[in-house]
C-alpha cells in the first residue's frame, strides 16, 4: 500500500503540514506536494473510475500526461470539474471528489463486467447510431446521456478574475529542464530579449530525480547556478507554473500562467493568458514515458517506472511497500534503485530483453533484486489494488510461468519525445528506427513571416535522452550511466492471447484496449486519423499523451506496415487544457462587449428606458411608465408624437463629413442620387448600394458648403459607411481630392418632432425657425436656448421635424433643456419602435427591414431616388443583369388585412402550387408590420411580385397553428399621403 | 450657455496603477497634405509644429500635434480653444485641398500613472511597450475598441477613443489596473 | 496569428489590428462592360495554394488598405505595398519568382 516515507522529498516542506479534503474524508499532505502525491501519500491508491467502463483507476503518471485522476476540485462557485490531479498543487483547506462513479468510487453501479464490454468494442457508439431513431430515443439516448461526462459542471458564476497579456521576445523557451535552462542561459548571454516558461512550480525537469553531473555538478546544484546567473539577466524573464500552450503562425505562442490556482481567493488574477510572438520558440518540452501494454495495466498500482521515482524521490512517497519493474530499456532501473534507496523492496525487474546488461542493470543485480530476463508480465491480478502479476515468457502468448506477489509495478516501454509545440505550427517529425520514437524532423522546422524556422527542439524534445546527450547538444558535459538500446514492445507478451489483449489498455481514460485497435484494422481502418476517431484512441482529455505511440504501432503491425508510413495524428494546441476563464480573459460582465452610449445614456437608464440593441450602440425601445405594457407605452409615445410634439435621441445616427475638390463627383459614386447638384444648404435622401447592386445603406445628405458634405447614415451603418468610402477613395479612386472624417459622435443629435415641434423651439428661443427661415429639406446653424445648435429640417415620421445638433459634451445638458421647454406642450421621448412605426405609417423604408441583402432600389420603389443622368454609380452595372430588371421582381407593397389584425413578421404570401421540391409557391413576404394607433389596425409593407401593379388584390398569409391571414395590396404610404403635414 | 462635459467627468480608479478620464480635451483632425510648406505654415500659425511619422510633438500654449496618419493629424488643445484654433487652421488652408475639423466632443480621453503604468496596458494592446519610445504615438486597439496612446509624461501614458465606448474603456482600464495583477 | 508591416505607417501589427479585404489587383468593370467581365470582376476569385495577392485595411491603426503578397501554404509574407497600384512592383514579383520558382505569375 502507498504511504509517506519519513525522510526524503525534495519538494516537500514537511514543516508546513496542509489540510484538505477527498471525497469529505480528512487527508493530510505539505507544502510542495501536488493533490497526487498527497492522494498517494495519505495511501489511497482507488482515485478515480474510467469513462466508458468505468473500471477502478490509480494515477500512472506523476506530471501532465496523467490520464486517470481528474477530480471535482472546489465547492460552491469554485467548483470546477476535470482537474488532473498530477498537476494540481495542494493548498490549505483544498476539496476535491472523486468523479464517474455512482454511487461511491468503490461501489460504481456503472462499472461494467467483463461479460458486458465485450459488447462495447471499437466503434461502437457509431455501430450503435445506425439503429432505428426510435432505438436512440427510447434506449440508447438515456443510457449514453447518463453515462456521458466525467466531472459535473459547474452551476454557479466564476467568483474569479482572468486576464491576458501580450508579450514579445528574442527566443521562447519552453520547459525549465537542463535543456531549456541551458538554451536560456546561452540566448541571455546573446543579450537577446528571453522568457523561458516552466509548466510546473520547479525548475529542472527530471535531471534531479534521474542524476548523473552536469559540467562536474550535481543537476540540483548546477540548476540553482543556472537559476542565478539567469536572475541577473535583465533580458531575460522567468515564469513557473505557464505552460506553452500553443505554437501558431508567425512565432505566435499563446503562454497559460496559473497566477493563483494554488492560492485561491488571494485577489490575484487565477489565470492569465500570454499571447506572445517570440522570434523562435526553443522547444524543451522533454519526453513522456510509454506505457507498455500488457493485461490489466489498468489497475489501480501499476504505473509509469519514471512517475514511481518522482513520488519516491520528489514528494517522498512510496507508491506501494512491494514493487516489480517491468520494462524493455535501461532507465527503469532508476526506479528499482529509487525505491531500494528509500528502503523499499523490489520484487524482481522483469525486462522483455533477452540479455539486459550495463551500468544500471549490473547496480540493480549487485543490491539483490532479481532480473527476469526475456519475459514479460502476463497479467496484474486484484481488481482495485495490485496483489500479484503472472509472468511468462515475451516471445509466448502468456502462459503464467511464475506468480510474483507485489502491490505495486513501474512500467516502461520507452520514451516519447514531446513534440507538440514543434509540430503545432507545421514542423514535421520523423521515425527514428534505432531510438524507437517520433523526432523532432530539423530539415522542416515550422516556418515565419520570412521562411525563417520559428521553433526548434532541444534536450529530450530533440530525441536526445540521456543526460549526456542533452549537455553535449548545448555545449556542456554530462556524465551518467550508459544504456542499453531498448526493444521495442507493443504488445505484453508479444504474441499475447486474445483474452489477454482484451485487458491491455491503451488509452486509459476512453478504455481504447489492444483489441479495439486491431479490430478496427479488420474492419478496414487504415489511416491513423480515422482509426483513433472510430476508437476514441488519444482522444480524451489527456490527447493521447501516453496512448498514442503503441496505438501506432499496434495499428502498423496489423496493417503489416511501418509505423512511418502510418504516420502520426496531428498535435494540435492547446498541450493541455486551459481554461475558458484565460480565454475570456477580461471580456466578461459589464466589458464583455463595448457598449456604446450617447450623451443621454444616463437619463434614458433613469427612466426606466427598455433597451434595443442597434450595433453595439443600445437605444432607448421605450420609455413606459409604470404599469404600463410596452406596446401601450409606444402607442402612447407614436399618438403624442402625432398630437403634441415627441422627442427622439438620434445621436446614433452616422454623420460622415465628406470635403474636397472631387467631392460631389465621388458622392456622385456613391449615392444613386445626383448629390452634386445638390444646393448649399439644401438636404437629400440618398441610397448607397454595393457595387453589387443592392442596397447596402440610406440617409440624409445635406450640403454644408461648396466643397463640403455631410452624409448621415444608419446608426448601425456608420463605421461601415465610412469604411466603405475609404475604401473607394484609396484603393479605387485614389487620384481623386478628397477627404472623409467620421463626426458621427462629435454630435448629440435630438429630434423635435410632432405639430407643436416649432412652438417647442420657439420656446427656446434663438434662431428663427419659422417655415419661411428654414423650410423643410434645409439646414441652418444658429444657436438655441444658448446652445450652438445645427438644425436640419428633416422627417422620418411624417411630422413637422427638425434634427437638432449639438456638441456630445454638451448633449445631455441640451436634451433635457428640450424636454424642459417642452412640458407645456406636452412633450414626451419617444423610442426606437415608436419611430419604426411612424415611418411604417408613413411608408418609408428600413434598411435591414425591407432589405436584407438582395433588394435593389427599384424593388422599393425609389427608382425616384436613382440618376438617370449619371454615366456610372456603386451599383449601376450590376442593376443592369437580366435578373435585376425582370418584370416579375417582388417588390414593395403596402398591406392591410381584410380583418384589422397585425400580420406576423416575415410570413409568406402563398401563390397556387408547389416548386420542385414538393414546396407551397410563394409569392410575397412580409418586411414590416406593425399595429399603428394612428389608424388603428395593423400595418405592413412586403415585397410581392409584380406588387405595385395589383393593387387591390388579396393574398393569403399562412401564420401559425394552421391559421391562414388575408391582406390586400394596398399603397405602403398609410399615413398623410399628399405629405402636407412634415412641410408646414 | 451650458458647461461642456466629458463622458465620465474625470472618473478615476487606483490599484497598482491609475487610471483617470481627463475632462475635456480639445481635438481637431487635419486631413492635408503633411509635406506641403502650406501645412507647415497652418501649423505653426497656431503654435503647432509638424510632427513625423508616428510621432507626438509639443508646441506652445501646451498644445501637441499627432501623426495619424500619411495624410492625417490629431491637434491637441485647451477644449476651450479648440473652435478658434480649427478655424485659424481652415483659413490658413482655405486655399489648399484640406479638412480640419473639431473632434473634441467625438473623443474621450484617459491617462494611466504609475510606476508600472505599461503594464496595464500590456493586458489590453497588442503593443510591445518595451520599445515604445517617449514621443511615438501608437494607434492600435485596447481590447475590442481603438485607441490612440503615447507617453505623455514620466510613469504616465494618455489614450485617446471614442467618447460612445468611454465607459468601455474605462472598465477595462479599472479591471487590468487592479491590485494584485502585476505582470511582474 | 499573421503579422503584417504596414506601409502606409511603417509599424508591424498582429492580425487582429487588421481587415482583410479580398483578393487585390481586382480592375472594377462598370456600365457598358459585358455581362462576362462583369461577372469576372465580381465573382470570380482566385484561390491558390501558395503566392497570392491580398487586400487589407491598417483597421485599428492608420485605417490605410495596403496589399500583402503571402504564400497560403507557409504563411511566408513576400511584402506589403501601398494599394495606390493596379499591379505588384516589380522588384517584389523577381522577389517571389527567386523565392517560388515555379511560379507562374500574380495575373
Amino acid at each position: 500500500m502507498s504511504h509517506r516515507l519519513s525522510s526524503g522529498g525534495r519538494l516537500i516542506d514537511r514543516s508546513k503540514p496542509l489540510a484538505f479534503k477527498f471525497n469529505r474524508a480528512k487527508a493530510k499532505g505539505f507544502a510542495g506536494d501536488t493533490l497526487a502525491s498527497a492522494l498517494l501519500g495519505s495511501g489511497r491508491t482507488l482515485l478515480g473510475r474510467s469513462f466508458k467502463y468505468h473500471r477502478p483507476r490509480g494515477l500512472v503518471a506523476s506530471g501532465a500526461e496523467e490520464p486517470n485522476v481528474l477530480v471535482n476540485l472546489g465547492k460552491g462557485n469554485r467548483h470546477e470539474p476535470d482537474q488532473r490531479a498530477t498537476t494540481t498543487e495542494l493548498f490549505e483547506g483544498a476539496w476535491a471528489t472523486s468523479q464517474n462513479h455512482w454511487p461511491t468510487l468503490g461501489f460504481d453501479i456503472g462499472a461494467i463486467n467483463d461479460f458486458a464490454y465485450k459488447l462495447m468494442p471499437a466503434g461502437f457508439y457509431y455501430k450503435t447510431f445506425m439503429h432505428s431513431l426510435e432505438a436512440w430515443h427510447s434506449v440508447f439516448e438515456p443510457i449514453i446521456r447518463r453515462a456521458a461526462g466525467l466531472g459535473k459542471a459547474p452551476t454557479k458564476a466564476d467568483p474569479d478574475r482572468y486576464e491576458q497579456a501580450y508579450a514579445y521576445c528574442d527566443v521562447l523557451v519552453a520547459g525549465g529542464g537542463v535543456a531549456g535552462l541551458a538554451a536560456a542561459l546561452k540566448a541571455g548571454k546573446e543579450g537577446k530579449r528571453v522568457i523561458l516558461a516552466e509548466q510546473t512550480a520547479h525548475w529542472g525537469g527530471r535531471a534531479p530525480v534521474d542524476g548523473g553531473l552536469i559540467d562536474g555538478l550535481s543537476p540540483e546544484a548546477w540548476v540553482k547556478n543556472a537559476l542565478e546567473t539567469l536572475e541577473g539577466m535583465e533580458n531575460v524573464r522567468l515564469m513557473t507554473r505557464t505552460m506553452v500552450a500553443g505554437l501558431h503562425d508567425h512565432g505566435y505562442a499563446i503562454l497559460y500562467e496559473r497566477v493563483a490556482d494554488h492560492t485561491p481567493g488571494d485577489g490575484r488574477p487565477r489565470h492569465r493568458l500570454w499571447r506572445t510572438r517570440a522570434g523562435i520558440t526553443q522547444v524543451a518540452t522533454g519526453a513522456i514515458e510509454r506505457p507498455l501494454a500488457f493485461a490489466g495495466n489498468d489497475v489501480p498500482g501499476v504505473m509509469l517506472a519514471s512517475a514511481v521515482r518522482d513520488y519516491i524521490v520528489n514528494w517522498a512517497v512510496a507508491p506501494g511497500q512491494r514493487i516489480l519493474v517491468v520494462t524493455n530499456n535501461d532507465d527503469a532501473y532508476r526506479t528499482a534503485l529509487s525505491a531500494l534507496d528509500a528502503g523499499l523492496e523490489v520484487a524482481a525487474v522483469v525486462d522483455a530483453r533477452p540479455a539486459p546488461m550495463g551500468a544500471l542493470v549490473d547496480a540493480v543485480r549487485a543490491r539483490g533484486v532479481k532480473v527476469l530476463e526475456g519475459r514479460a508480465v502476463a497479467k496484474v491480478k486484484g481488481a482495485k489494488a495490485v496483489k500479484a502479476v503472472e509472468i511468462a515468457s515475451h516471445a509466448t502468448e502468456g502462459g503464467a510461468v511464475e506468480v510474483i506477489d507485489c502491490d505495486c509495478v513501474a512500467m516502461s516501454g520507452g520514451w516519447s519525445p514531446v513534440v507538440h509545440l514543434y509540430s503545432h505550427a507545421g514542423g514535421k517529425v520523423k521515425w527514428d528506427e534505432a531510438a524507437v520514437m517520433f523526432r523532432p524532423d530539423a530539415a522542416k522546422p515550422p516556418t515565419g513571416d520570412k521562411g525563417q524556422p520559428i521553433a526548434a527542439a532541444v534536450g529530450a524534445a530533440n530525441g536526445h535522452l540521456t543526460l549526456d546527450a542533452i549537455c553535449a547538444e548545448a555545449g556542456m558535459v554530462g556524465t551518467v550511466e550508459a544504456e542499453a538500446p531498448l526493444m521495442p514492445v507493443w504488445v505484453m507478451p508479444a504474441k499475447a492471447s486474445e483474452a489477454l489483449k482484451f485487458k491491455a489498455f491503451l488509452d486509459y481514460q476512453n478504455d481504447v484496449k489492444v483489441s479495439d485497435v486491431q479490430l478496427a484494422a479488420r474492419e478496414g481502418y487504415a489511416s491513423v486519423e480515422h482509426t483513433k476517431r472510430y476508437t476514441t484512441l488519444g482522444m480524451a482529455t489527456d490527447q493521447g499523451k501516453l496512448s498514442n505511440i503503441n496505438g501506432l504501432a499496434i495499428l502498423s503491425e496489423a496493417l503489416g506496415q511501418a509505423i512511418p508510413q502510418t504516420g502520426t495524428t496531428t498535435f494540435r494546441p492547446p498541450y493541455t487544457p486551459i481554461s475558458f476563464g484565460a480565454i475570456t480573459g477580461e471580456a466578461r460582465g459589464e466589458i464583455f462587449q463595448p457598449l456604446r452610449k450617447t450623451p443621454m445614456h444616463a437619463w434614458h437608464e433613469a427612466k426606466g428606458a427598455h433597451w434595443e440593441p442597434v450595433g453595439l450602440w443600445r437605444r432607448p425601445y421605450t420609455y413606459p411608465r409604470k404599469g404600463e405594457k410596452h406596446r401601450e407605452s409606444v402607442n402612447r409615445e407614436i399618438t403624442n408624437t402625432r398630437t403634441n410634439v415627441g422627442l427622439l435621441d438620434a445621436s446614433t445616427l452616422g454623420k460622415i463629413v465628406v470635403k474636397g475638390p472631387d467631392a460631389g463627383r465621388f458622392l456622385d459614386m456613391m449615392y444613386t442620387n445626383l448629390m452634386s447638384t445638390l444646393p448649399v444648404g439644401k438636404c437629400r435622401y440618398g441610397l448607397m448600394c454595393s457595387d453589387n447592386g443592392f442596397l447596402i445603406d440610406d440617409g440624409v445628405v445635406v450640403r454644408l458648403a461648396e466643397d463640403t458634405w455631410l452624409c448621415h447614415t444608419t446608426s448601425g451603418g456608420a463605421d461601415r459607411m465610412h469604411g466603405h468610402m475609404e475604401d473607394w477613395l484609396q484603393c479605387e479612386w485614389w487620384d481623386w481630392k478628397v477627404y472623409t472624417a467620421n463626426l458621427t459622435e462629435q454630435y448629440a443629435q435630438v429630434a423635435v418632432v410632432g405639430p407643436k415641434a416649432r412652438k417647442l423651439l420657439e420656446k427656446m428661443g434663438g434662431m428663427d425657425v419659422s417655415k419661411e427661415a428654414l423650410p423643410f429639406m434645409t439646414f441652418k446653424d444658429g444657436e438655441l436656448g444658448g446652445f450652438p445648435v445645427r438644425v436640419y429640417r428633416i422627417s422620418f415620421s411624417g411630422e413637422l421635424s427638425y434634427e437638432i445638433a449639438v456638441p456630445a459634451n454638451m448633449g445631455l445638458a441640451f436634451w433635457e433643456a428640450v424636454n424642459k421647454a417642452g412640458e407645456e406642450f406636452g412633450a414626451m421621448p419617444y423610442g426606437t419602435e415608436a419611430l419604426h412605426v411612424m415611418r411604417a405609417e408613413k411608408g418609408f423604408i428600413m434598411i435591414g427591414d425591407e432589405t436584407d441583402g438582395t433588394v435593389i432600389p427599384q424593388d422599393l420603389g425609389l427608382g425616384w431616388a436613382i440618376s438617370k443622368k449619371k454615366a456610372d454609380y456603386l451599383g449601376k452595372r450590376a442593376q443592369e443583369r437580366v435578373h435585376m430588371t425582370d418584370p416579375d421582381r417582388w417588390t414593395l407593397v403596402g398591406l392591410e388585412t381584410l380583418d384589422g389584425s397585425v400580420l406576423p413578421d416575415g410570413v409568406y404570401a402563398v401563390d397556387e402550387g408547389v416548386n420542385e421540391n414538393g414546396q407551397r409557391k410563394v409569392q410575397g413576404r412580409v418586411t414590416s408590420t406593425y399595429y399603428s394607433p394612428t389608424l388603428k389596425k395593423g400595418i405592413a409593407m412586403g415585397l410581392v411580385r409584380k406588387g405595385p401593379s395589383r393593387m387591390g388584390e388579396v393574398l393569403e398569409f399562412p401564420a401559425d397553428a394552421g391559421k391562414v391571414i388575408q391582406a390586400r395590396i394596398v399603397d405602403p404610404v398609410f399615413y398623410d399621403k399628399a405629405g402636407e403635414k412634415a412641410d408646414v | 450657455m451650458s458647461e461642456a462635459v466629458s463622458a465620465l467627468k474625470g472618473e478615476s480608479h487606483v490599484g497598482f496603477a491609475t487610471v483617470t478620464e481627463a475632462g475635456v480635451t480639445g481635438m481637431i483632425t487635419l486631413r492635408a497634405d503633411l509635406a506641403a510648406t502650406a501645412t507647415r505654415i497652418a501649423l505653426a500659425g497656431q503654435g503647432l509644429k509638424l510632427p513625423g511619422a508616428r510621432e507626438i510633438v509639443a508646441g506652445d500654449k501646451g498644445r501637441f500635434t499627432g501623426w495619424m496618419s500619411p495624410d492625417e493629424l490629431l491637434v491637441i488643445c485647451a477644449y476651450e480653444d479648440a473652435p478658434a484654433v480649427a478655424a485659424g487652421l481652415a483659413k490658413s488652408l482655405h486655399l489648399e485641398h484640406a479638412l480640419v475639423t473639431n473632434v473634441s466632443d467625438a473623443r474621450a480621453r484617459f491617462t494611466i500613472s504609475g510606476a508600472k503604468a505599461d503594464q496595464v496596458l500590456t493586458k489590453l494592446c497588442p503593443v510591445d511597450f518595451a520599445t515604445l519610445k517617449a514621443g511615438e504615438m501608437r494607434r492600435t486597439r485596447a481590447a475590442q475598441v481603438a485607441a490612440a496612446i503615447w507617453r505623455s509624461g514620466p510613469e504616465e501614458l494618455s489614450l485617446v477613443c471614442f467618447r460612445s465606448v468611454a465607459g468601455y474603456v474605462m472598465g477595462i482600464l479599472e479591471v487590468s489596473s487592479r491590485q494584485g495583477g502585476e505582470l511582474f | 496569428m499573421l503579422t503584417l508591416t504596414c506601409p502606409c505607417c511603417g509599424v508591424t501589427v498582429e492580425e487582429t489590428e487588421l481587415a482583410p479585404g479580398g483578393e487585390a489587383h481586382l480592375k472594377r468593370f462598370g456600365p457598358g462592360s459585358t455581362d462576362a467581365e462583369f461577372e469576372t470582376y465580381m465573382f470570380a476569385r482566385k484561390n491558390p495554394k501558395g503566392v497570392h495577392f491580398e487586400r487589407w485595411r491598417h483597421a485599428y491603426g492608420c485605417g490605410k488598405w495596403f496589399l500583402a503578397a503571402r504564400c497560403t501554404v507557409s504563411w511566408e509574407v513576400f511584402g506589403t505595398y501601398p494599394a495606390q497600384t493596379t499591379e505588384p512592383p516589380a522588384e517584389l514579383i523577381a522577389k517571389i519568382k527567386e523565392k517560388r520558382p515555379g511560379w507562374e505569375g500574380w495575373k
